[in-house]
């Protein structure tokens, strides 16, 4: 099997992976840490699918500015879900 | 039990939405050459706007308009995150310094960095880039400079400075063109004028794109770093 063409399908695996986890995580540091994995995965997937110009802009935004952005709002707030507040959305509740 | 019924009721919704989204997309034949303007836009984008790098003669030429709308998405953003998190008295209130490693590299690579978006963003109309990830790199580099050391400050005065006037920049070059092409955002320089037109593919070249990727860069990179500053601060009491 050629492997050039199996890293993509196994950084989209890492992206959905990183991506399940971020949701599920209660720990919200490693939840922000999971979604700048999934911008950093994208980016190089971009990379891969020739288009330089979005994956820059997916590195410097999505893996470094917006992670940062989110740990700090955690530093300021709570680090950890708690349980009462993982109550169904309204569209649930309706 | 009702939850179950709702819930299930949600997933066959859910379902039937996917299911109609397959379907349209399913018609749609990718990579294929269905769309007229896409291969227009690569016939013509070197006599028109005299840039090689087609996406940003789209980006910023072709589509101007759509990017100074972009800009002031940006800016409202900026201007929120500064009102949400607006106290009077604002201070640092880090108090551990970073590591050596994190202090020693920081000192090495800010320049290096603020430079690498520089060029980033001036070349943008002849390499991959353009006014908006060079505008985010030269954020970054204020992050690790925040990160780094506890007393760091950008120099908010000249900031704001600076952000207001490429912010007025942009306009004002669109209304030149205006003025004197007859549409807002007209090339001037390269349709009236003529500048560059011997060399294509060098720096000086590409019309107006240069100069309002400089001014998106500027504008990005000191939003950016703004928004970093208000969220690091914490306002302090009397």
């Amino acid at each position: 099997m050629n492997c050039i063409t199996c890293i993509d399908y196994i950084i989209v695996a890492v992206m959905i992976v990183s991506a399940i986890l971020a949701v599920e995580w209660r720990d919200l540091l490693a939840a922000a840490v999971g979604m700048a994995a999934v911008s950093l995965f994208a980016s190089i997937l971009f990379l891969i699918l020739q288009a330089p110009d979005v994956a820059m802009t997916e590195a410097a935004i999505g893996a470094a500015l917006s992670g940062a952005i989110f740990i700090f709002a955690i530093k300021r707030t709570k680090r950890f879900e708690t349980e009462e507040e993982e109550r169904p959305g309204w569209w649930v509740r309706w | 039990m009702v939850s179950i019924l709702k819930r299930g009721l949600a997933i066959i919704t859910i379902l039937i939405i996917g299911y109609w989204l397959a379907q349209a997309l399913a018609g749609i034949p990718f990579g294929q050459d269905k769309m007229l303007v896409g291969q227009y836009y690569l016939d013509h984008v070197k006599q028109q706007t005299g840039a090689i790098n087609a996406v940003t003669a789209v980006v910023v030429n072709y589509r101007g308009f759509d990017t100074l709308g972009e800009v002031t998405v940006l800016f409202i953003a900026s201007t929120g995150v500064g009102a949400l998190l607006w106290e009077r008295k604002k201070r640092r209130t880090a108090k551990t310094e970073g590591s050596i490693v994190l202090t020693t590299g920081t000192r090495l690579l800010v320049p290096f960095v603020i430079l690498f978006g520089a060029y980033i963003f001036i070349h943008g109309h002849l390499t991959p880039g353009g006014g908006f990830p060079g505008g985010a790199t030269i954020a970054t580099a204020f992050l690790l400079l925040y990160m780094a050391f506890t007393m760091y400050e950008i120099p908010h005065k000249a900031f704001e400075k600076t952000e207001g006037l490429v912010g007025m920049g942009y306009v004002i070059v669109g209304l030149i063109g205006l003025a004197i092409g007859g549409y807002f955002l007209f090339d001037w320089i390269w349709q009236t004028w003529g500048w560059g037109h011997e060399n294509i593919g060098r720096l000086f070249s590409g019309g107006f794109i240069p100069i309002i990727y400089i001014i998106i860069g500027l504008k990005v990179g000191t939003e950016l770093s703004g928004i970093i500053d208000n969220m690091l601060k914490e306002g302090v009491s009397e």
